[in-house]
């Protein structure tokens, strides 16, 4: 036992806990959110990132479980959420189908996937992903404890960039834009507008199902049926809320991981009153953002133009 | 112009709506026809009865509802006749009514074990009024005489007393003095678990606190694991909680390198270096009771069932796990004289003078509250040593 526990940190162990908050809960919202961003640019929605991160979260267990390889979970859930993302690809396309209604079935349909699949995986501990050491010895443990980074946050931080830069200066990009924007356009360009769409909505499930697998191979590293308790639904939001640009993604999912921690930390340096509002501080945060930065001037900036029509 | 209105649907349209209609009638019918037909004969008392269970959650948590799921277990067992209907996954809110309406009116069940707290008010309570003849079992719940409906019943256990000796284990074997509870919400049954569980560590050294930090829900794993990682960063060392499913306290604080007290269930397994003991519930001797009463033609209407059926170690509702390997021998000792004098009945946790954590009387000195009594049903306080607040 590593019994020589640390001192007290006291107020520096909410700040420690938030900024370790940050980047332990912010992963899954990353991914989901990422994912949500590419699949929106091209036009459609897919609420059904909550159930498909639920099954990447069970996929990515059982896997790791099974095989014995975490990395190999990881691809499986990835797997998993295009398998979800084929379908509300392909049904969120026919005629006259909504893709808010057919979302919201996938949901159902994830989580209705990954609890009955699930069901043997509650109780066995599957191996966990390894974590990157920033940590030096000389190091608090308390900080070192913080600092064990997980590859998928290091990832999904590198993919917000390139997410980015993908869809300003490349050609797929243009054309994800332009069906998203415009699918006249697009069309009047030869793209098809069905296949753009499908792909965008099969990788967006990729990332969402990765999501997931940090869930449940990194933090908490369980599974349970109560693993993602919304935080696919939110991460849906959090693309609105940082209005279709990745690198805002970014920000967005890392405020609302640390945002998590804030609760429990104050608690445990004394702070007693108040724990139900703490714990609804991204909300109150999103709300405050969204009042100050709206403007009856404009529409809002960077919406895809055919988001969520019908056509 | 007299030309008559018609409704304008066209004759595809027609179809598929009889195509409908027809789909949806045969998989209603379906649905209730072949569960019907094994209930129905099942309706009453004696043999060949059957008994329904609801949890809240999923029955394999290492858990509150594990717990339940197997003392349901241990129960058929006991018991092979019984017919048990589960439901698991059933939130607290109208779909639990609908769940006991279907396990009444479908799967004949006359016994109904819906486990957790929030069922009580008002679904529980509602129901029991509806089906007067069906027996309403509840755990936690405080059953009040002439206001709630005469078929409805009560069980619980003083896993307080498990607590208390785990408090002891914990108390003994931290170094810094500081021992952490991650609780979910501050009611009474919460409130009396970390009581117990402090009284226990400062029955031994008195300068022991316990850091409480309430995640507001029963199911939160993040922050339930991020309450782990905060308290490890305040120089806790020793952790026990009061949620649903402890499995990710007990693994983050595994992680961390402290030391952890199961709750509800055996978590050796997911704590294997830091496990110390844990407060286990032991459901199978109260369900088998329960169903050997009813099938022996009691009721709880006509009194000869218990309203409230309460107990302790002593009792058989509840047990503790098996020391872990950090446990000296002198701690085990301390241990095992709290637990005898539990045993026969002769230890009161709540003996006066206990100040609450803002220093008012709330046992006065001379004063001892009993287990049963209700008095500490209705706990609202933090006691001396707690760190926390019940306020929200």
């Amino acid at each position: 036992m590593a019994a020589e526990a640390s001192q007290a940190l006291g107020w520096w162990g909410v700040l420690l806990a938030i900024a370790a908050g940050t980047m332990r809960g912010g992963t899954p919202f990353l991914f989901v959110s990422l994912g949500e961003c590419l699949t929106e640019k091209s036009g459609k929605i897919n609420l059904g990132l909550e159930g498909t991160l639920l099954t990447g979260a069970m996929t990515a267990y059982a896997i790791s479980y099974l095989t014995g390889s975490p990395w190999l979970g990881v691809l499986a859930a990835g797997i998993a959420g295009v398998g979800l993302g084929a379908i509300h690809g392909w049904l969120s396309q026919q005629f006259r189908v909504n893709d808010v209604a057919v979302g919201i079935a996938m949901i159902v349909f994830g989580s209705g996937i990954a609890f009955f699949f699930g069901k043997p995986f509650i109780q066995p501990s599957a191996p966990q992903l390894p974590t990157i050491n920033l940590a030096t010895d000389g190091m608090p443990p308390a900080l070192q404890a913080a600092l064990q980074i997980s590859p998928l946050f290091l990832l999904g931080v590198a993919i917000a960039p390139l997410l980015s830069w993908f869809f300003r200066s490349t050609r797929w990009g243009l054309f994800i834009r332009a069906v998203g924007d415009s699918p006249d356009a697009a069309r009047a360009m030869g793209v098809s507008i069905f296949k753009v769409r499908m792909l965008s909505v099969m990788i967006g499930s990729f990332l969402a199902g990765i999501g997931g697998a940090s869930l449940s191979l990194y933090y908490p590293g369980v599974w349970t049926e109560r693993i993602s308790s919304g935080q696919g639904l939110m991460a849906v939001a959090l693309v609105i809320f940082a209005r279709w640009n990745p690198i805002a993604c970014l920000w967005a999912s890392l405020l609302f991981g640390g945002a998590q921690a804030l609760g429990p930390a104050l608690q445990s340096v004394g702070i007693q009153q108040g724990y139900y509002l703490f714990n609804a501080a991204p909300y109150v945060l999103t709300l405050l953002i969204m009042i100050f930065t709206c403007s009856p001037k404009r529409t809002l900036t960077g919406v895809p133009g055919a988001l969520g029509t019908d056509s | 112009m007299n030309k008559i209105w018609f409704p304008r649907y066209s004759r595809r349209q027609v179809i598929r709506g009889l195509l409908a209609t027809a789909a949806f009638g045969v998989t209603a019918k379906l649905g209730t026809g072949c569960t019907a037909s094994e209930g129905g004969a099942a309706a009453g008392g004696g043999e060949g009865m059957t008994v329904g269970f609801i949890y809240v959650g999923p029955k394999d948590d290492y858990g509150y509802n594990q717990a339940h799921a197997e003392g349901a277990a241990g129960m058929v067992a006991k018991h092979s006749t019984v017919k048990l209907v589960e439901e698991a996954n059933v939130p607290e809110t109208t779909a639990v009514a609908e769940s006991m309406r279907s396990m009444i009116d479908i799967d004949g069940a006359r016994m109904l074990f819906p486990t957790s707290f929030g069922y009580f008010d008002p679904h529980i309570l509602k129901l029991a009024e509806e089906y007067p003849d069906v027996q309403f079992f509840h755990c936690g719940g405080l059953y009040q005489e002439g206001t709630h409906p005469k078929n409805v019943g009560s069980y619980y256990g003083y896993i307080d007393e498990a607590q208390y000796i785990a408090g002891i284990v914990a108390g003994m074997t931290s170094k810094t003095g500081k021992l952490g509870f991650i609780a979910a919400k501050p009611i009474p049954q919460v409130l009396r678990n970390i009581n117990s569980f402090s009284l226990g560590a400062r029955s031994i050294n008195p300068v022991v606190t316990t850091q409480v930090v309430f995640t507001g829900n029963w199911a939160e794993p993040i922050k339930e694991a991020e309450a782990t990682n905060s308290m490890v960063d305040q120089g806790i060392d020793v952790v026990t909680c009061h949620v649903d499913s402890p499995k990710v306290v007990m693994e983050t604080a595994e992680k961390r390198g402290i030391f952890t007290s199961g709750y509800h269930a055996n978590q050796a397994s997911l704590s294997p270096n830091g496990y110390l003991t844990g407060a286990e519930w032991d459901w199978t001797n109260i369900y088998a009771k329960l169903v050997e009463d009813a099938q022996t033609g009691k009721t709880l209407a006509d009194g000869s069932i218990p309203h409230l059926l309460r107990g302790g170690l002593k009792e058989g509702f509840c047990k503790l796990s098996d020391y872990g390997a950090a446990v000296s021998e002198a701690t085990k000792q301390a241990a095992e004289a709290a637990k005898a004098k539990f045993m026969d009945g002769s230890m009161v946790i709540y003996a006066g003078e206990i100040k609450d954590n803002q220093g008012n009387v709330v046992v006065a000195a001379g004063e001892s509250l009993k287990q049963q009594d209700p008095k500490l049903e209705t706990m609202d306080y933090l006691v001396e040593g707690v760190i926390g607040s019940v306020g929200s």
